[in-house]
């Protein structure tokens, strides 16, 4: 049964998969990877599964490839739909990026320019992946280290896309956070600019400074930055589910678990001065 | 720029490292991230699945070669656990007077292979009931693989797998085979006995117990080849290799006729060029 992703959750990762396996992690819902499971058996689908029967889940994608100029691959979507059929999450996301190109697939999510023609690329992979999987999509905001000339800005582009194809956000305020000071813009602009009824979820997670840019690293707990941007967000888009990635470096399930009721507070607080 | 050629750009920068690709795509900091984060991610990928042939080449040699590597074959699959499909056939033109590396290279990625293959249930001992022996054959969990050795590098592999101190490298007896499969979830493996190859072999290929036993006569006598394929087949019912036994009439337990003294062998695929092929 497909659940519907509510409150506060994390992405599963393998030091914890007996807490979730168990069902003893205090967490609302799960998150994957999804490629990491459109695998033919074996373990990880075994621990997945046994997962899935305690937590809704969200799959989250790295590979889809949402801004290929010749396409989508249809092997991929077949095996993702797949994956879907069997694991019947709550939420399927990817980022708006792309990863390959031509044969070539370069495991990184790689900018796009934000001009009409990306933006019709993109929409028409939108709807080829959401017609495949028969569900609608999230796009996540990508953190990046190039800005190409556009026509328009990164919010202005997502805003589109939504607009276009039906399909939501997975907003990553740690990305608005690490684009905003690599790219010389203000997050307060890009929130305003965002659809936010399109936000189906949010990712917090940190990052490093490195010599002339941010980084996005999801090896560092949430830093002060990003929980005043997650502040700013919650108080214009309402109670949505929210988690935390943490892929590196990673710490014992109740030092995330804590992080996460950071999140819970800063939410409440955002729907009490709402409802007031 | 049309997108495409943005991409394909872009695509050859993280190939080449050329700076004019990264001038192109405006050069800066910005270009020198994405570059290090395409090869940071292939490294890693290859040094999580072949971490004993890591172990055993040392970082500085594992790493160049991984270097090497991604130089002559920039990725193409869409999930990374496949980036190494070809790196066994590389090694091994890396260390041609070395055969172990090439194997212990295959070991690592076979085990990774099996690990999420396919799901099958083991056919139980007692769960065995034949009607007719001669055209039975034996169907082999779809994990197996088979994978052609002529090193001791299964010996090496365990070593390091267990952090104990390898032996030294040796040639072994031609024809010898390593066997990898998965029992329940787990990747389990073993050197083949003598005629468990060609036995394997011949089952993948659908021939029946009967055809096996003939084949095996030929060198070792009737008698002694109806034995060893039943020995064989005793074996792998106990170590959940086999998920079936097909033949023209399956009956129920106790109804056998004339059942040898225990049987033949899974299907399993014979490997192909260096590296495993799934079985049958």
């Amino acid at each position: 049964m497909t659940d519907r992703l509510t409150g506060f959750g994390l992405g599963m990762r393998r030091p914890h998969y007996r807490a979730y396996i168990d069902g003893t992690a205090p967490v609302d819902f799960i998150e994957v990877i999804s490629e990491n499971f459109m695998i033919p058996g074996g373990k990880p689908l075994d621990t997945l599964m046994k997962a899935r029967a305690n937590y809704p889940l969200a799959l989250h994608g790295v590979s889809l490839s949402i801004g290929s100029a010749d396409g989508l691959r249809e092997d991929y979507l077949t095996e993702l739909r797949r994956l879907v059929d069997r694991m019947e999450p709550a939420v399927v996301s990817d980022h708006l990026c792309w990863t390959r190109i031509d044969g070539f697939n370069s495991h990184d999510l790689l900018p796009l320019p934000y001009t009409e023609e990306a933006l019709d690329v993109v929409c028409r992979n939108i709807d080829r992946a959401q017609e495949a999987l028969g569900r609608r999509m999230l796009f996540e905001n990508p953190s990046s280290y190039i800005a190409f000339p556009g026509a328009m800005t990164e919010w202005e582009f997502l805003a589109e896309m939504t607009r276009r194809t039906g399909c939501g956000l997975l907003l990553d305020v740690n990305n608005i956070h690490v684009s905003a000071v690599n790219h010389g813009f203000a997050a307060a602009d890009y929130l305003t600019g965002i659809p936010m009824a399109a936000v189906g979820q949010i990712h917090l997670a940190g990052h490093v400074r490195g010599e002339h840019l941010l980084i996005d690293t999801h090896d560092q707990p949430v830093p002060d930055e990003v929980w005043a941007l997650y502040r700013a967000a919650t108080a214009l888009a309402g109670a949505v589910p929210t988690m935390i990635e943490r892929d590196d470096n990673i710490p014992e399930l109740e030092e995330l678990c804590a992080e996460l009721d950071v999140a819970r507070a800063i939410s409440a607080d955002a729907a009490e001065r709402i409802a007031a | 720029m049309s997108l495409l050629a943005l991409q394909r750009g872009f695509r050859d920068w993280l190939v080449t490292a050329d700076e004019g690709a990264a001038a192109a795509l405006g050069g800066g900091p910005g270009t020198l991230v994405y570059q290090n984060n395409y090869r940071t991610a292939l490294v890693s990928s290859l040094a999580e699945t072949f971490q004993r042939l890591a172990l055993w080449l040392g970082d500085e040699a594992f790493e160049s070669a991984a270097a090497r590597y991604i130089d002559a074959r920039p990725p193409s699959s869409w999930t990374l656990d496949a980036y190494g499909e070809d790196f066994t056939d590389f090694v091994a033109t890396l260390w041609p007077d070395d055969p172990e590396v090439a194997e212990i290279a295959l070991i690592d990625w076979t085990v990774e292979q099996v690990f999420v293959g396919p799901d099958a249930a083991a056919l139980a001992p007692e769960a065995l009931a034949v009607a007719d022996w001669e055209t039975a054959v034996i169907r082999a969990v779809p994990s197996l693989l088979v994978l052609p050795i002529a090193t001791n590098a299964d010996t090496i592999w365990r070593a390091l797998a267990t952090g104990e101190t390898p032996v030294l490298p040796e040639r072994t007896a031609r024809g010898g085979a390593f066997l990898v499969w998965r029992q329940g979830l787990e990747p389990v493996f073993r050197r083949a006995e003598e005629h468990e190859r060609d036995v394997l072999a011949w089952s993948a290929a659908g021939q029946g117990f009967a055809t096996i036993c003939e084949r095996l006569a030929t060198s070792l006598g009737e008698e002694a080849a109806v034995t060893a394929a039943g020995t064989l087949l005793g074996r792998w019912l106990s170590e959940g290799m086999v998920a079936a036994v097909d033949c023209a009439r399956l009956v129920g337990k106790g109804s056998n006729r004339s059942s040898p003294p225990l049987h033949p062998a899974p299907a399993a695929s014979e490997a192909r060029r260096n590296r495993g092929t799934r079985g049958a």
